[in-house]
């Protein structure tokens, strides 16, 4: 059922999830947000690109999900002085993502009074000038410019005994860069303001310069460790422009990789928040297990972390009947030790008493904020791409969303443990009823200007590609969009109160992503 | 505490097998353990420097932690300052808003020191290259000593690029 807006006319997509796109005007733009705000629909991703080169000028993208679908509007601007209306007031992530379009493509989210909602850049530090736009189709991708002046204005906390704790961007563990700005009485925090971007490397920008059946590699390397989430994400927005039908044994194939990539990380993760909360002993037997993990899928699959091994049309790979015994042992070996360790995390005292209450997310904070994936999943909020209606392979497979309700870093840490255990279960259930069926499908040429998206749930939440393609099989634009966008801004609510030492372990039960958010 | 212990005992140690013919990854850490007690006489500092990487190699650089490979166990620590490290490993291509920070870090770095471009990015730039926001490999920002190739490298080929390092020393590290 297309949904429905006052003078806007919706034109279905493509693809297993019921999705559509309406060209609206500002007025539409601004309304269909509230509207759909209203209904207790969010906002997915906003992107913008540039159509100059076809006389269509600039065009920004929101993606909205409603009970309805996917709902995507696109609004077009003239080139010069290009703006939209801010999104903000409805959905208050879109405020780092219209930074975002600013910095890369020169189109600014204004309020209704028309001064800039936010003007402060996101992704642009000093590496190009406050007047280029990079994904401008002028822009020559080679082109580069000379250091720039940054000086970002964060916002200062003032009062009696107030004082500023400047972290990063290089850290003091084997992590990504951000920078953190705590402000502090004694030791407990009263604002934390992220500053992210450091890992910018014009992934966009990049895109274009490929074909479209080489760019899944790219997408595979957004995120390093949600690269199944990015690659299936990507091939099924190709696979939507170009019309493929994925066999049924590719689909499920591509669900047993997701799941171990979901078995993996969660097995690292739970490692760190008991060794990040004084337990050793929990990150040398979890971390051992991982290990396990990974060296099973160097060995079936031809890489670790199962990079590249998902293809437009299908899977480059296959298991046989000794493969399947295999995996089916080592996912009853996992579930007998993780129930193991979970009744010694669980009896724990000094764990127990670490994890509660520490780093609390407010369900109603969370709704507000839109945050998606384990974080949401931990404040109660049953969000979860594969259990949406339609959702192939998954429908079949039912995998149960898994929600806890304190919102604290002790729930992070059981909805990890539980969901470890559901994907063991969809493991197995994908293992015992494999299709008979292709490896990959043929793929005909993508038309240009033919427009797609991809949508899945990686271990950290939901994984958007938006794909266009260009003349004779090129990428024209790809937007690939991280969870981490929605939830960072959680992570600044979720310390609030907390002291300072405790940083760590709440970042950690996070864990999101810096590479995924600064592209 | 004693279903703890039970674990403990249950799993006893995972730390790969002793040297056998064939088992390259031992010979590795055995090699590498003395040649770092040889050049240092204690043990080798390393710090970790994301300048851009997607994180994929960081996740090999934890597997290094993990009991199969015991890093720690080898003589081989990772360090929260660059002031107390010998040897720099840098991951990912260079972005250009980490340029300033990776030279910093290098500068603070006190001599002799080395430096391990870990992964194709860090050897080439990789699959993200040179661009706008890019300055691609390592050693466009920051001298290399030792480059590991792989997408992400193994633990066992980072383990044998420190290796590597601490045998062909930069000039003047002894
Ligand atoms: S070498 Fe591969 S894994 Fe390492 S940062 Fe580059 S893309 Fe990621």
């Amino acid at each position: 059922m297309a949904p429905e807006l006052p003078g806007v006319q919706f034109e279905p997509l493509a693809g297993s999830v019921a999705a559509w796109r309406a060209a609206v005007d500002a007025q539409q733009w601004l309304r269909a947000g509230e509207d759909i705000a209203d209904r207790g629909g969010r906002l997915a991703a906003l992107w913008a690109s540039d159509d100059t080169d076809r006389g269509a000028g600039l065009c920004v993208r929101a993606l909205l999900v409603s009970f309805e679908g996917l709902i995507c509007l696109e609004l077009r601007m003239p080139e010069r002085d290009a703006s939209f209306p801010d999104l903000s007031q409805s959905f208050p992530c879109a405020d780092r993502m219209q930074r975002a379009v600013h910095d890369l493509c020169g189109a600014r989210a204004l309020t209704p009074d028309g001064d800039a909602a936010d003007p402060r850049p996101w992704l642009r530090h000093g590496a190009w000038p406050e007047d280029i736009f990079p994904l401008r189709r002028n822009v020559a991708a080679s082109a580069r410019w000379p250091a720039q002046p940054d000086a970002y204005r964060f916002v200062t906390v003032e009062g009696d005994g107030v004082h500023e704790i400047p972290v990063g961007p290089v850290h003091a563990g084997t992590i990504e860069p951000g920078h953190f700005r705590f402000s502090v009485v004694g030791e407990r925090v009263l604002r934390l303001e992220e500053r992210l971007g450091y890992t910018h490397k014009g992934i966009e920008k990049r895109f274009e310069q490929m074909s479209l059946a080489d760019a899944i590699r790219l997408a595979g390397r957004v995120s390093g460790d949600s690269t199944v989430a990015y690659a299936w994400a990507y091939a099924m927005a190709l696979e939507s422009i170009s019309g493929a039908q994925v066999s049924e044994r590719a689909l499920r194939l591509r669900a047993l990789l997701l799941e171990r990539e979901r078995i993996a990380n969660h097995l690292g993760d739970l490692g760190y928040l008991g060794n990040d909360a004084g337990l050793a002993f929990g990150l040398a037997q979890f971390s051992r297990l991982k290990e396990d993990v990974l060296r099973l899928n160097a060995r079936l699959f031809g890489h670790r972390y199962l990079m590249d091994r998902i293809v437009p049309g299908g899977v480059a790979l296959d298991v046989d009947p000794a493969a399947i015994a295999v995996l089916l042992d080592e996912a009853d070996r996992i579930e007998r030790e993780v129930r193991a360790l979970r009744a010694i995390y669980d009896d724990h005292a000094g764990l127990q008493d670490r994890f509660m209450t520490c780093g609390r997310l407010a369900p109603d904070t969370a709704v507000r904020l839109g945050v998606v994936g384990l974080a949401a999943r931990a404040c109660g909020i049953a969000l979860d791409a594969r259990a949406h209606p339609g959702y192939a392979p998954y429908t079949e497979l039912q995998p149960k969303v898994i929600t806890e309700r304190a919102g604290d870093v002790a729930a992070r840490v059981n909805v990890r443990f539980e969901e470890l255990f559901e994907s063991l279960r969809l493991e197995r259930r994908i293992l015992r009823h494999l299709p008979a069926g292709e490896r990959v499908a043929p793929l005909a040429v993508a038309p240009e200007g033919g427009f797609g998206f991809g949508w899945v749930e990686g271990w950290r939440g939901e994984v958007f590609v938006a794909l266009e393609a260009g003349a004779a099989g090129t990428v024209r634009r790809c937007h690939p969009h991280d969870p981490s966008w929605q939830n960072w801004p959680a992570l600044e609510h979720a310390i609030l109160g907390n002291i300072v030492p405790d940083f760590p372990l709440i970042n950690k039960s996070f864990n999101l992503s810096y590479a995924g958010q600064d592209l | 505490m004693h279903k703890l212990l039970r674990q403990i005992v249950k799993v006893g140690i995972r730390t790969e097998a002793p040297p056998q013919a064939d088992d390259s990854l031992r010979q590795i850490t055995d090699r590498l353990n003395q040649e770092v007690l040889r050049l240092l006489g204690r043990a080798l500092a390393i710090r970790h420097v994301d300048a851009g990487s997607c994180n994929g190699c960081e996740l090999e650089i934890h597997a290094l932690a993990n009991p199969y490979y015991n890093i720690e166990g080898l003589g081989i620590r990772f360090v929260a300052s660059p002031r107390h490290a010998d040897m720099l490993m840098v991951t990912g291509p260079v972005s250009r808003n980490m340029e300033q920070a990776l030279r910093r870090t290098y500068e603070a770095t006190p001599e002799p020191k080395l430096v391990l471009a870990i992964g194709d990015c860090g050897c080439s730039g990789g699959i993200f290259g040179d661009g706008y926001a890019s300055c691609g490999r390592v050693a466009s920002v920051i001298p290399v000593d030792v480059a590991v190739p792989g997408c992400p490298p193994p633990p066992a080929a980072i383990m044998q690029g420190i290796l590597t390092a601490v045998r062909a020393p930069a000039q003047g590290f002894r």
